[in-house]
């Protein structure tokens, strides 16, 4: 069958259905990448996503008014447009009565930022329009960043403009200003601060942290405790335990030949910032003979399946609570070789002997919502291997400051508060109501305090509870400043004034300690002009801005070594009842992002859901107990309870179950606001980060979930699949052993036979643009998707829309399973539009909207397109997205929201798109265009293609896209597309796509492969 | 049974539908004509807040375009001037004419002028000032003569056809970059010719595909 047509198979596909029927349920057509259980299943839900662009119930014209309603409409409105053609709108413009000295109206200037996540900072460079920020890329000058940005760090973009945010001051319950709550602040004795408490998350802000200082002296028995959701206290507490002192910890990813992760999700949401992806990844770079044996090995131990576990080369699903265990025998097992026959004991053993092996460029890494002992023990194993120092360097920890941090403090906190011991709480930036743990009844606590001060971006749980409500200015509307783990300050420039007038925790402390300065950026730069060097001080202050990094600031180097009597397992919890495992959202992180359009409809790396959480189940606990996705459970525990929907979740360790924090929000925005379940309400003080011993009942109740893992689905159709299984090879890999017997491996995994295409052909010279994507690289960390929605004025539909196959990424992250239901691999593949060179979409649009240009971009002219949606349905990668609604105005009206502030956002050099058209990547053709002009303007030099960078290809973390000229042989995409992984999705098609992907080289360990 | 419409009702049918089909050619053929850009947008010219004259600031004192509008050669956009510009020369230079006195006001608060826009693109096209002015286009090509205008007009329509026209064939519309925004400039010799030699020296390859201007 190997130089079989398509044709050819189509005609000597079995007539009889029984012989079909027959076939497809046969072994052979088991796929070896799955996309879902539907899949594996072939249910007709999944073969309507194959079949179809959008599942039958799509092309219902009107949410909520009828045909008939929408006749009456357009009947008025086409008596209006009649009026209204009468007279021109009057348009006006108004240039800046007194303007900047070289500003050029329209153009993008860019400014340099920093944002705090979790303990972390990385720095930004932030795009703005006539004062408006549009668009956050990396700083490549920032240690944290190296030009990449998190999709959580870009998406904050859009929360400037959020109309729910926090905008007037509260003072129980009513309207105030801020001089009130100035005067009001005054009268407030607080004397020896015996009553005052201070409650913020992790501090990074070195000006805050002054501040901090000033406070605790002007009030000796005041405290303040850092408390928050997700953080990096265990981490620093296992630094604390192995080492007897405090140090930051820098696992250097990229020197790694061995790598083993404790439940630690570097790749995805236990590290916020790009530089874990940024350093795993370049060893990932395959160019040359020599980068084979640079590709590292990566073994992961976790509960559920992350992006890292995705990435892994092996995996070993356990209990959360049973890593501790794990981590103790591993290091016992150093020393001996250790046998056993179950799969846990042959991973320990392979692991051990592959770490020994690799001595220092062997590196173990612990997660952060591993107990601390975890944490000490792979400093242990790292300083046995010989690799502390080399793969894992240590700095001095930046602060030493007196300061309680993490859930213990915060229980102190709220028992003083039950107490009566607190008189005046002072709650900065953050949303204890919401993000303690349930058993401390944190909301109860704050009622007994007399003065309780909250400053928060939204009008919050906290916000309710409190006395006075202060609204929290945006990180882009603030000065202030950020250190990352290894102590490098980026200041924290704003780019706007504060739209609704609020401020930020800088200036609240001013206002606190009665400062001097109020102003952020008199607190900002008079701290600074005290630190940096007085002779270059303006110099110096004027460098760090541009730069967006503060020379000199980075933490010294440290030697530590473990001390091995301190680290003590404990053992291990007892395996009563479900374990429940508390994640990061990789959306809406702890709940502060919950009111973000982007991040609730950007799906979740692994699961591939949207605008909802769930209870991740195994396969086995779903089919032990017949659970099917959806369905609610109750998890029990005591008076703990939590009803949620369960998801199946391939891969994930059984007789555990985990759901991700910060959705059910009973009070967040119009967006956010009881979307998904409240996982906090489980959370306790004691089960932290894994609850034991809850038990599960169906509540018998459903509901529904937008899951995008089945959209776009490329498989062949059923009866090609019955006659010739993976004919379709989407994504592509091989092992480093496989590809050096035969490097053309990837290219031969699908036969195309000489095909001709009864277009005429074109030639492609000159200028020619191409994309490779390298999917040895890429992680899945959909900062491409977030970068292109910010990028090209993608729109959010909703959740019922997404139900409907309507979401409009312009680039989706496809991923697939790999292997068996229980404990797959997992795959990820990015799609954008693939600017086919026979492009099917353009032969079938019968007005011409969309066509080719001569230098090889599929052009899409939106005014031109009357929305047949002949190209979607024509468009075998399914990248095409109509605009069913006028999805900006319509999400907008939905929620009530007024679209004059959120159009701000928009990048005023792509097109807004209306109802009723299609569109797609561009290529991002306006970057094209720009660089085109601005080489072509100075001097006329000839434009080949160079300083072209697409949205997506600039914040990639992994460095996995590539674009340029594909016919300038010194172009890094044109050396990719030579490269023997290089391929075409759905070649056999004949329509040559101009993206194309690298296989993927994996490096698995021969002694586990076998098993 | 006698008939139920008299014989005439037929011819009263015919001519009925005669008017009525005229009617709606007519109505259809009028609504194509009169929003067709070169008749709706040729000729607008609003009233403008501020009485400035091109014809005497452009045509008579001989100020170069580009004095106000100073980000042409930069930027996409060449920019309407701020209030500070006039008053570089308004401070010394009829200062107390009742003419500025919203200049002077706006100069003083801070406000901008409302100036009444004229030449007008729609959303979904990215036209570009400094592709064009460096590439040797002169203002006159889109603008036509504003020194000559008291008050400003839009001239030419502005239409896709008129894009397409000069990107096809630039030849007429090129010249030396240094004389664009001369617009009484008269080539010595067949401008086409001209044309041609700036294009060959510069590369110039105007776009005629749809992501030339629509993005």
């Amino acid at each position: 069958m190997d130089k079989m047509s398509l044709f050819q198979i189509l005609n000597n596909a079995p007539d009889e259905p029984a012989g079909l029927k027959q076939a497809s349920t046969s072994s052979s057509t088991t796929p070896e990448y799955w996309r879902s259980l539907d899949q594996l299943a072939d249910t007709p839900e999944f073969q309507q996503w194959v079949h179809r662009e959008f599942p039958d119930d799509a092309v219902a014209v009107l949410d909520g008014n009828s045909r008939r309603s929408m006749l009456k409409i357009m009947a008025a409105s086409f008596g209006l447009a009649g009026l209204a053609a009468c007279r021109r709108p009057e348009m006006r413009m108004a240039p800046q009565a007194r303007g900047r000295e070289d500003y050029i109206p329209g153009s993008p200037y860019n400014y340099t930022s920093a944002f705090a996540l979790g303990g972390h900072a990385s720095g930004l460079v932030v795009q703005t329009y006539e004062g408006r920020p549009s668009k956050i890329e990396g700083n490549p000058d920032h240690p944290s960043s190296l030009g990449a940005a998190t999709a959580l760090a870009q998406a904050s973009v859009l929360g400037v403009y959020d109309p729910d945010r926090a905008k007037v001051v509260m003072e129980g319950g009513k309207e105030s200003t801020w001089e009130e709550f100035e005067a009001a602040l005054k009268t407030l004795s607080l004397g020896d601060g015996s009553g005052l408490r201070f409650l913020s998350g992790t501090v990074v802000s070195p000006t805050l942290e002054s501040q901090r200082a000033e406070a605790l002296k002007s009030f000796p028995k005041a405290k303040w405790v850092e408390y928050e959701s997700i953080a990096r206290d265990n981490e620093r507490a296992g630094a604390l335990l192995a080492f007897g002192q405090a140090v930051d910890v820098h696992p250097q990813f990229d020197r790694a030949k061995v790598i083993l992760s404790l439940d630690f999700d570097f790749l995805g949401n236990d590290w916020p910032t790009p530089l874990a992806t940024k350093l795993f990844s370049k060893n990932r770079h395959v160019d040359s003979e020599e980068d084979l044996e640079k590709i590292s090995r990566l073994y992961v131990v976790e509960s559920q399946f992350s992006l890292t576990g995705a990435n892994a080369e092996h995996r070993l699903r356990m209990r959360g609570g049973d890593v501790q265990q794990f981590a103790a025998d591993l290091s016992a097992a150093l020393g001996t070789s250790p046998a056993g026959s179950d799969r846990r004991a042959k991973f320990l053993a392979a692991v051990a002997k592959d770490l020994k092996a690799a001595g220092k460029e062997a590196l173990v890494v612990a997660g952060p919502r591993q107990p601390a002992v975890v944490h000490a023990l792979a400093h242990q194993i790292n300083q046995t291997l010989g690799a502390a120092g080399e793969t894992i360097t240590f700095t001095k920890a930046a602060t030493t400051d007196r300061v309680e941090s993490g859930v213990d403090a915060l229980k102190t906190l709220t028992g003083e508060m039950t107490s009566g011991q607190v008189s005046t709480l002072i709650i900065l930036g953050a949303n204890p109501a919401y993000t303690a743990p349930a058993d401390l009844q944190f909301g109860a606590a704050l009622a007994k305090v007399a003065n309780s001060i909250h400053l928060g971006a939204e009008n919050d749980e906290t916000a309710a509870a409190a006395k006075w409500h202060l609204p929290e200015a945006h990180f882009l509307e603030a000065w202030g400043d950020a250190r990352s783990t290894d102590g490098v300050v980026a200041i924290q420039q704003p780019m706007i004034e504060p739209i609704f007038g609020g401020r930020s925790a800088i200036e609240v402390m001013a206002l606190v300690l009665d400062s001097k300065d109020k102003k952020g950026y008199d607190l900002v730069k008079n701290f600074w002009a005290s630190q940096l060097p007085a002779a270059s001080r303006d110099n110096a202050w004027k460098k760090a801005l541009n730069d967006g990094v503060v020379a000199g600031t980075k933490s010294a180097e440290v030697k530590p070594t473990v001390d091995s009597k301190r680290i003590q397992a404990a053992p291990a919890a007892a395996a009563s009842g479900i374990e429940v495992g508390f994640l990061p959202s990789a959306t809406t992180w702890d709940g502060r992002f919950a009111n973000n359009a982007w991040m609730q409809e950007a799906p979740d790396p692994i699961t591939k859901l949207v605008w909802d959480n769930v209870v991740l189940v195994s396969p086995a606990m779903a089919r032990e107990r017949n659970l099917k996705d959806g369905d609610m459970v109750a998890l029990t525990r005591g008076n703990l309870k939590l009803e949620a929907a369960v998801m199946t979740q391939p891969g994930h360790a059984a007789n555990a179950v985990s759901i991700a924090l910060g959705y059910g929000r009973p009070r967040s925005g119009t967006v956010g606001t009881d979307v998904g379940f409240n996982a906090g309400l489980i959370r306790t003080s004691d089960g932290f980060w894994f609850g034991q011993g809850f038990s599960m009942a169906p509540t018998g109740a459903k509901h529904i979930l937008a899951n995008t893992q089945e959209h776009g689905s490329m498989e062949e159709p059923q009866l090609v699949a019955s006659i010739k299984p993976n004919h379709r090879p989407l994504v592509r890999e091989s092992t480093i052993e496989d590809y050096k017997k035969n490097a053309r491996i990837i290219e031969q995994m699908n036969e195309v036979p000489e095909l001709d295409s009864i277009y005429p052909q074109r030639t492609w010279e000159g200028l020619q643009w191409g994309m490779a994507i390298d999917l040895g690289a890429c992680t899945g960390c959909n900062a491409c998707v977030i970068a292109c929605q910010s990028e090209n004025n993608v729109p959010s539909v909703g959740k019922d829309q997404v139900l409907r196959g309507r979401e409009m990424h312009w680039i989706r992250m496809d991923r697939y399973y790999v292997g068996p239901v229980d404990d797959p691999r997992a795959v990820e593949q990015p799609i954008p539009c693939m600017q086919c060179e026979n492009a099917p979409c353009e032969n079938v649009c019968p007005v011409q909207a969309t066509t080719h240009s001569p230098e090889g971009l599929n052009d899409m002219a939106y005014n031109r397109c009357v929305g047949t949606r002949y190209c979607a349905n024509n468009c075998p990668f399914k990248v095409r997205h109509f605009n069913f609604l006028d999805w900006h105005k319509n999400f907008l009206e939905r929620r009530r929201i007024e679209p004059e502030l959120m159009s701000m956002v928009y990048n005023p050099d792509v097109t807004v798109r209306m109802r009723g058209i299609m569109e797609k990547c561009t290529y991002c053709v306006q970057r094209i265009q720009e660089a085109r002009i601005s080489t072509k303007t100075d001097g006329r030099k000839e434009f080949t293609g160079e300083g072209v960078v697409t949205a997506c290809q600039q914040t990639c973390p992994a460095d996995a896209i590539a674009f340029g000229n594909i016919n300038d042989p010194n172009s890094k995409v044109a050396k990719l597309k030579k490269q023997e992984r290089n391929y075409a999705m759905l070649a056999e098609l004949d329509v040559r796509p101009r993206t194309t992907y690298l296989g993927r080289l994996r490096n698995p360990n021969p002694d586990l492969e076998a098993s | 049974m006698a008939a139920i419409f008299p014989k005439s009702s037929d011819i009263i049918l015919k001519v009925l539908g005669a008017v009525i089909g005229l009617g709606a050619v007519s109505t259809i053929g009028a609504y194509v004509y009169f929003s067709y850009p070169t008749v709706i947008d040729t000729g607008y010219q609003p009233e403008q807040p501020v009485a400035y004259s091109h014809k005497l600031h452009a045509g008579q004192l001989g100020l170069n375009c580009f004095y106000c509008h100073y980000t042409v050669y930069r930027g996409a956009y060449a920019a309407i001037p701020g209030t500070e510009i006039c008053m570089g020369c308004h401070q010394k230079v009829k200062d107390k004419s009742p003419r500025l006195e919203l200049v002077r006001q706006s100069y003083e608060t801070g406000e901008a002028i409302p100036w009444k826009k004229i030449h007008v693109l729609p959303d979904y096209v990215y036209f570009n000032h400094r592709a064009h002015v460096t590439a040797g286009v002169s203002c006159v090509s889109c603008h036509g003569r504003i020194d000559q205008m008291v008050e400003v007009h839009q001239e030419k329509p502005l239409n896709m056809a008129m894009c397409l026209e000069c990107h096809r064939d630039p030849a007429p519309n090129v010249r030396p970059a240094e004389l664009v925004t001369q617009l009484d400039w008269v080539p010595d010799r067949d401008p086409r010719e001209i044309g041609r030699e700036i294009i060959a020296q510069k590369h110039l390859n105007p776009p005629t595909n749809c992501s030339g201007c629509h993005r």
